[in-house]
């Protein structure tokens, strides 16, 4: 299978670095999937799984929260406003992250920056509800 | 000549100065290793976040170009945004970004220009109170946080963009000292409003497909890039800081030792001879009888 560079990377640290054969991106007008030789694209993302896939068996899922993605010939980098590992992930950090959307919605005072983070509270809100579905069944 | 006893006394407070700069300078170590690992970690988010921008902002340009790259069309009013340390004993950082500061006001004062400052960090308030009390419009405290996050950066940045649409200045500059390695911090300037594209970082020369517009991801990158500066500016401070106060606390350690070394030559010195000077006096009292 033919492999590229791919890298997600958080504020805080590199989440991922290395030669992936395809990664399922949740940008924020729908999932897609990006293979090697992909056109160069750039995409806004919203919260959801980034699933990376290593070699033909093996995997790897994150959680993202916002932020964008880059494609070029050369390489796939993701610049997660937040990013963990999905084994951190649970309703108690989802309900936190939730929690801050509403405060920063609440205190926020410019109409576009309002719309941005009631699309962002939205979002979370909405992966929770597949989060704990995911986790049910 | 002192007293054995104030030369004693000056010793024992001597080692118990070098007792707490070495107990002070392990501490930054381990503090440092700390900060430099999340310098270390941030840097690549904030170098790829510049890469994007130079790909994106290469597209737009003239009228359509958002404010925060193409600036308001003047530069009347300069914000300056100086970030130093909550605490001192830290060799010469807080104050060589404040003298990086204070020249670049000065000489923006001299063109005519109106100068506001924004300081972090109260280390480098006390410092320029004294010449710009009437130019510091607001002062941030971190003082209460153990270890700046992004939390902290979104704040300043929140702060300075609702400035900027509010037309309170035209050119932002940030003010912070880069960590190269333990005795080496750079006090940096870097301009943030209108952001700077720093120039060859334009890796591919290919048309990108935008989802959605490339406007509108420019206007939600751009605020983004604010804090991601600001944030990288804190993380490589707080670095600065605890490499320059632990350079710092090594040569008083070393300081503190020469001059133990010193005293206590002396005290003996001064003892053995008030030994040999109590000596004669018996022995000449002796012969005289």
């Amino acid at each position: 299978m033919a492999t590229f560079k791919f890298e997600l990377v958080s504020p805080e640290r590199i989440l991922f670095s290395g030669e992936i054969i395809s990664v399922i991106v949740p940008s924020a007008e729908g999932e897609m999937t990006v293979l090697a030789g992909h056109a160069p694209l750039v995409a806004t993302l919203k919260a959801g799984i980034v699933f990376v896939q290593t070699t033909d068996q093996n995997g790897k899922e994150f959680f993202v929260n916002g932020g964008l993605v880059e494609v070029n010939h050369a390489s796939t980098t993701i610049l997660a406003e937040q990013g963990r590992f999905i084994e951190d992930v649970d309703t108690a950090v989802l309900d936190a992250e939730i929690l801050a959307a509403e405060t920063r919605l609440a205190g926020s005072h410019s109409e576009d920056e309002k719309k941005r983070l009631a699309d962002t509270l939205v979002q979370l809100q909405e992966f929770k509800h597949v989060f704990e579905q995911r986790n049910a069944a | 000549m002192p007293s054995l006893k104030d030369l004693r006394n000056r010793i024992a407070s001597v080692k118990a100065t070098q007792k707490i700069t070495k107990a002070m300078q392990m501490v930054a170590a381990a503090k440092l290793r700390r900060a430099q690992s999340a310098a270390e970690a941030a840097r690549p988010y904030a170098e790829r976040m510049e890469t994007v921008l130079a790909n994106l902002a290469s597209g737009v340009t003239g009228s359509s170009a958002p404010r925060l790259i193409a600036g308001t069309g003047s530069d009347k009013v300069h914000l300056l945004l100086v970030c130093t340390a909550e605490r001192g004993l830290c060799g010469a950082f807080n104050s060589s970004i404040a003298r990086l500061a204070r020249d670049k006001a000065n000489a923006l004062k001299a063109d005519g220009k109106t100068v506001k400052i924004i300081c972090v960090g109260k280390k480098g308030y006390d410092i320029l109170r004294r010449q710009f009390a009437s130019e510091i419009i607001e002062f941030i405290d971190l003082r209460e946080f153990k270890q700046v996050g992004f939390v902290n950066a979104e704040a300043i940045a929140q702060n300075v963009l609702l400035r900027f649409e509010n037309g309170e200045f035209d050119v932002a500059t940030l003010f912070f000292s880069r960590f190269r390695s333990v005795i080496a911090q750079i006090p940096t300037a870097q301009r943030i409003i209108p952001a700077e594209i720093p120039e060859g970082t334009k890796q591919t020369d290919a048309v990108y497909d935008y989802e959605p517009e490339e406007s509108e991801i420019l206007e939600t990158l751009l605020p983004r890039n604010l804090t991601v500066q600001i944030l990288r500016a804190l993380l490589e401070n707080a670095a600065s800081e605890q490499g320059a106060r632990m350079s710092a606390m090594d040569s008083a350690t070393r300081n503190a030792g020469e001059m133990i070394k010193k005293q206590t030559t002396l005290y003996n010195r001064s003892r053995q001879a008030m030994i040999t000077k109590e000596l004669i006096e018996i022995i000449s009292g002796a012969e005289a009888l």
